[in-house]
């Protein structure tokens, strides 16, 4: 039998890559906005991996409002990444100095 | 071992690895084909814990149209990789070091000892005619129907705001302009003369 802490393992292993990702692609917005998706991938596993085993489908309920969110964080992400190559010419984080932050 | 087992740490393996290959392939598309492939054996993790409407769910909208979104957009920008590459070595260990922790801490946390089968015994197969979409759609449109309405008004407002951010008007562009060929008149338009009539000569 699959334990539960099998899938929270896998969901945690997912959680540190795209924390490791985040850290070594800090130049390329693109793979940030990618990293930011599996980490979402990861809490939606916990979420459906203790629905299960708690039996209770309120769980699935947030992974599909989950979904919702993160669908939409991604179409208005790449829009302003659109407008920002259309305006820059790039898209390298190191050029986003406007507000000298 | 089980087939359920077999499976489940086949489509792992393969989710972790192409996790790790998202974050280190040089390619922006190579990276979206990954995190596809991520999205795919997740889909059949959640197939193996019953929760088949979300893994049919997460193919339709993730591979479907999030990351067809992706590969749009990755394509239509013309992006310089050599410069993108820069500091990817020298961020590499900070990287390694904090997930590895962040990892490490978790790991202690969902460990066996926590976790394990002893502590939450897998529940029993549900029976064959159990309906996991008519289930979610109870909750969905009793328990939780207010914040369904929420969710589909964001939705609304990431169709307007990603169409608004990327409306673009070139000047000069010569438009049709409906209104005011639907209220034109005859006589904005057409000109009677009336001409002397000349005899022939």
């Amino acid at each position: 039998m699959i334990a539960l802490s099998d899938y929270l393992t896998v969901a945690a292993l997912l959680f540190g890559l795209s924390m490791a990702g985040i850290f070594i692609n800090r130049k390329n917005v693109i793979i940030l906005l990618m990293c930011i998706e599996l980490m979402l991938l990861a809490v939606n596993i916990n979420f459906v991996a203790f629905s299960h085993y708690l039996g209770d489908s309120a769980g699935q309920v947030f992974v599909f409002f989950i979904l919702t969110v993160a669908a939409a964080e991604a179409a208005i992400g790449l829009a302003i990444l659109v407008v920002l190559f259309r305006n820059r010419r790039s898209i390298n984080v190191d050029d986003l100095d406007t507000l000298k932050g | 071992m089980s087939f359920e087992q077999i499976l489940f740490y086949l489509f792992s393996g393969v989710l972790v690895l192409s996790a790790g290959a998202v974050i280190t392939v040089r390619n922006p598309v190579h990276a979206a084909m990954f995190l596809v492939l991520c999205f795919v054996t997740t889909s059949a993790l959640w197939l193996l814990l019953e929760a088949e409407f979300l893994a049919i769910t997460l193919v339709l909208v993730y591979v479907g149209a999030v990351m067809v979104l992706f590969l749009f957009v990755v394509m239509m920008l013309d992006i310089n990789l050599a410069r993108m590459r820069e500091g990817f070595a020298r961020y590499l260990p900070i990287g390694g070091i904090v997930a590895a922790t962040a990892v490490g801490i978790m790991g202690l946390a969902v460990g066996r000892i926590n976790f394990g089968l002893d502590v939450w015994p897998a529940p029993p197969a549900r029976a064959a005619d159990y309906s996991n979409t008519r289930e979610l759609g109870e909750q969905l449109y009793t328990t939780y129907v207010y914040p369904f309405e929420i969710a589909s008004v964001v939705l609304l407002v990431a169709i307007v705001a990603a169409i608004a951010l990327t409306l673009r008007t070139r000047p000069g562009t010569r438009y049709q302009k409906i209104e005011e060929q639907v209220v034109v008149k005859k006589s904005d338009r057409l000109r009677v003369v009336q001409l002397e009539s000349e005899g022939r000569k």
